[in-house]
């Protein structure tokens, strides 16, 4: 993959707007990959949890927007626990997801869902994929 | 004994199994399971946003009705109840700025400030009934059952809230010894189901669902023991379409814990409601002489 860093890439409101919402230090991040070795998810994601954080390092917004990673976490909190520099990507996931809704634009659409698909869930299912996916 | 008790929105509908053999086999310890007389869905997933305090209501509402009945704890069941209310009462508790706001938003409820401790089960089992005080009100051990115990994520990750340690826990390995059952250790006892993106991305859960089944399969478990209603459902209800993708898939029930507990305390099957697991393990528990 080509891509382009430039100064006023790395200085974007894009980088301050990830650290603000998600409360996390980005440099803190030594790109270990322990993240990316234990996300239970990681096996659908073309790009990988430590991928996403260096590309947000660099203000590679529409990169990121390009794949599905940060709408496959299912926030299990693995990477959180193990890493070692103690960042946690739970949050900065949920940021990144949070700058899309925030625009109001959903990733699940509820209008969607089958009746007996709704039917058969678990409540916890349904709340939390809307809480985590919907704007 | 009596303590409060916050059920949750699943447990009301989907996982009446966890709840009625949770309360029987409490009452059978002696201890009295008194359900809060008002309560909201605590939201489910515990925000991870700095900039976002409106989600920590619901689960801190649920906290100010505890605290208003005159009770210093209040015990859930559900695992994704537990993390949300206890990482919302950690939040109130720990941060006085976001504190503050989020008592002065709530103009109309009492000032809250973290007093009520919440607790899961399987902690009153273990710290205050203690693996011995089970196994002396054991009258039907399971003997030869083979089970292994799966945690999945919320009662264990992050490490301010887990019930016991994070990538080595004990507790429900203990609790199933105790019952007299044989325990298969697997390594994929944490590893997290995919949880709610059984929603958006079925396909990827049953990969997940996939992974951890067959692992456990391999140790030898003849049933997987779970705490919480969403992995009951991904590992459950969908182990007919993981058959037909991989062949050499064998079904196997999903117990709660509880269920397990129930039994073996005596309590019989109709209060286990194994009418509404996925998977029936009424096969099973006959085959081994456990319920008839």
């Amino acid at each position: 993959m080509r891509i382009e860093i430039s100064a006023k890439r790395l200085q974007s409101d894009f980088v301050k707007k990830v650290e603000e919402i998600s409360g996390q230090t980005l440099p803190s991040c030594y790109q270990c990959g322990k993240c990316s070795a234990g996300c239970p998810m990681s096996f659908a994601m073309e790009l990988l949890p430590n991928q996403i954080i260096h590309l947000v390092r660099l203000g590679l917004e529409e990169d990121i927007a390009k794949s599905k990673t940060i709408w496959l976490c299912a926030s299990c909190l693995t990477c959180s626990v193990r890493c070692p520099r103690g960042v946690d990507l739970s949050r900065i996931m949920e940021a990144l997801r949070l700058i899309t809704l925030r625009k109001n634009i959903d990733y699940v659409e509820p209008s969607r869902i089958a009746a007996e698909t709704i039917a058969e869930l678990p409540q916890i299912a349904l709340v939390s994929s809307f809480r985590k996916l919907t704007a | 004994m009596d303590l409060s008790y916050y059920p949750g929105c699943t447990l009301k509908t989907k996982s009446k199994n966890l709840e009625d053999s949770a309360i029987a086999s409490m009452t059978a310890l002696g201890i009295n399971l008194v359900e809060l007389p008002r309560w909201n869905c605590c939201g489910t997933v515990y925000s991870l946003a700095d900039d976002d305090l409106v989600h920590h209501l619901a689960p801190l509402r649920n906290l100010i009705r505890v605290k208003e009945e005159g009770n210093g704890r209040v015990l859930t069941l559900c695992s994704f109840c537990y993390n949300t209310l206890k990482r919302a009462n950690l939040l109130i508790k720990n941060d006085q700025e976001k504190r503050n706001t989020i008592n002065s938003f709530m103009e109309e409820e009492a000032d809250y400030e973290g007093e009520v401790e919440v607790v899961h089960l399987l902690q009153i089992l273990r710290d205050e009934i203690g693996w011995e005080g089970v196994s002396e009100k054991v009258v039907v051990p399971l003997q030869g059952l083979k089970v292994a115990p799966y945690y999945g994520c919320t009662l264990l990750r992050p490490q301010e809230v887990a019930i016991d340690q994070v990538e080595r826990p004990t507790i429900l390995q203990q609790l199933l010894q105790s019952l007299g059952a044989e325990v298969v250790d697997f390594p994929f006892a944490t590893e997290c189901c995919g949880s709610f993106q059984i929603v958006g991305n079925p396909e990827f859960v049953l990969d997940c669902a996939w992974n951890i089944l067959s692992s456990a399969l391999r140790w030898g478990a003849e049933a997987l023991v779970v705490s919480c209603p969403l992995c009951d459902f991904n590992l459950g209800q969908r182990q007919r379409e993981i058959s037909n993708r991989y062949s050499e898939f064998r079904e196997m029930p999903i117990l709660y814990f509880t269920q397990l507990l129930a039994l073996s305390l005596g309590l019989g099957a109709e209060v286990c409601r194994f009418d509404l697991n996925y998977v029936d393990p009424r096969p099973l528990l006959e085959s081994k002489g456990l319920i008839r």
